[in-house]
């Protein structure tokens, strides 16, 4: 298991065990953070399961494709470190991530 | 007020339940007219994901969305259902003698024994960009499309996006516009590389300006914008703006639905098992928008609401007559509405 950490908007913190090739948007859903809507279930279509990557974390999580930065461009307060979280895959090297939601989704 | 058009069964929404409606409902006889707010049959299916697969239709190992609409509207066809795409339903009053009143945001107008709500999760509407206060310039300054072209002649323009309509409509507004800003937040574009060739081009002679960044601000009174805020990769510049156009997609909202008297529970309508209507007897919803104890929102539960609606449908449409169930594996005479005995 894979240990990710979710920041609400206020702060409070959600720390969770996640199985290796889930996706970081189901992990959100599964345990209630407040402020992932993933209005379309996972499919990239409506940048409402966006995060903001921890600093530390934005390499090893890598960049958006394509498809995802398209998706972004619909998103509220989009930053340098802004992902879909459906379009993140946990896996090992993720251990300890730590991604913040924004104020809104879109 | 136009002359109606007048329907058995009048349904809400052309996403698959709406679609497969029409099927249950064609067995019993029923004549049916689609209304949606998108300008083609699929709703969600074919706004939001058409390329995706889908993996639990029954006996469908894998479709994709936009495949399962085409069949769905091959399964119809025998059943010749009307269509009136880019418009939503904003009114829906009951008539004096029985039937529904059924209105929509370009004055059509159409009378139906039966109203059936397939509206998934609302309609698609335009994504209204998070800038606090946009509200109040909305339809006097910020418009989410182009209905005139006159509206824009003279007044400095500024369109936020980065897809085909953004683009195009720069294009467009900028021979009339006295000046024309395009704001996106990176320098990739989804639109048509020739479109954006073309963008380019212009702001080389002078004729636009593009920038990189997000609108964060806007300044105006009583309605009227004044400028624009937009932070960029270098802080924060205000520019002229007197009219402004995003295009930030299509968002899912409730909308007229809360208007029609139903009762509703958390943006979903109530209603029974049996027959899946609402609080007003005779107005049905079916598929993602109905509620229910153990509802589950799968596209597969909607065509099985579809079913059991069109037993109570008909019930209304052709009161007194007696209902055979038929499987149209064995009856003719339902092999002859489909067109195949």
């Amino acid at each position: 298991m894979t240990k990710l950490t979710f920041v609400a908007f206020d702060g409070t913190r959600y720390e969770v065990e996640a199985e290796n090739g889930s996706t970081v948007m189901e992990n959100a859903i599964r345990n209630a953070v407040p402020g992932i809507e993933a209005e379309c279930g996972g499919a990239c279509a409506c940048a409402t399961c966006h995060v903001y990557v921890d600093e530390a974390w934005t390499d090893i999580v890598g960049e958006p494709e394509s498809m995802e930065e398209d998706m972004l461009d619909f998103a509220y307060d989009v930053r340098p470190n802004s992902r879909l979280s459906c379009q993140i895959k946990v896996r090992d090297e993720l251990d300890g991530l730590v991604v913040s939601v924004p104020e809104r989704q879109g | 007020m136009a002359e109606p058009i007048r329907t058995d069964v009048l349904i809400i929404g052309a996403g698959p339940v709406g679609l497969f409606a029409v099927f249950e409902l064609g067995l019993f006889d029923m004549k049916c007219h689609l209304v949606d707010i998108l300008d083609r049959p699929g709703g969600q299916c074919a706004e939001l994901y058409p390329e995706k697969p889908i993996y639990d239709i029954p006996a469908l190992p894998t479709v994709t969305a936009q495949e399962l609409v085409d069949r769905l509207m091959e399964q119809i066809k025998p059943f010749n259902p009307s269509f009136t795409f880019n418009r939503m339903v904003t009114g829906l009053e009951k008539l004096p003698d029985g039937g529904f009143r059924v209105t929509t945001d370009e004055n059509e107008v159409f009378e139906a024994k039966v109203v059936v709500i397939a509206a998934g999760g609302g309609s698609f509407q335009p994504k209204r960009p998070p800038i606090p206060g946009i509200e109040a310039y909305e339809g006097k300054s910020v418009f989410y499309s182009v209905r005139r072209m006159e509206e824009f002649r003279g007044e400095d323009v500024l369109i936020v996006g980065g897809g085909d309509s953004a683009l195009d409509w720069t294009l467009n507004l900028q021979p009339v516009a006295r000046s024309m800003t395009l704001v996106h937040r990176r320098p990739e574009f989804r639109a048509a590389p020739d479109s954006v060739n073309k963008m380019f081009a212009l702001q080389e002679t002078g004729g636009l300006e593009f920038r990189i960044g997000q609108v964060t601000a806007l300044k105006g009174e009583d309605g009227q914008l004044r400028s624009a805020t937009i932070k960029g990769p270098d802080g924060d510049v205000e520019i002229p703006a007197t009219r402004m156009l995003p295009f930030f997609g299509l968002t899912m909202k409730l909308g007229p639905v809360a208007e029609w008297g139903l009762n509703l529970h958390e943006n979903v309508i109530p209603v029974d098992t049996e027959k899946f209507e609402t609080s007003v007897p005779g107005i049905f919803a079916i598929g993602d928008i109905n509620w229910y104890p153990g509802k589950l929102k799968l596209i597969l539960s909607g065509f099985h609401e579809a079913a059991l609606m069109a037993q109570a449908a008909k019930r209304i449409v052709s009161p007194g007559e007696r209902i055979v169930f038929q499987y149209t594996t064995s009856s003719t005479s339902l092999q002859k509405k489909l067109g195949v005995a």
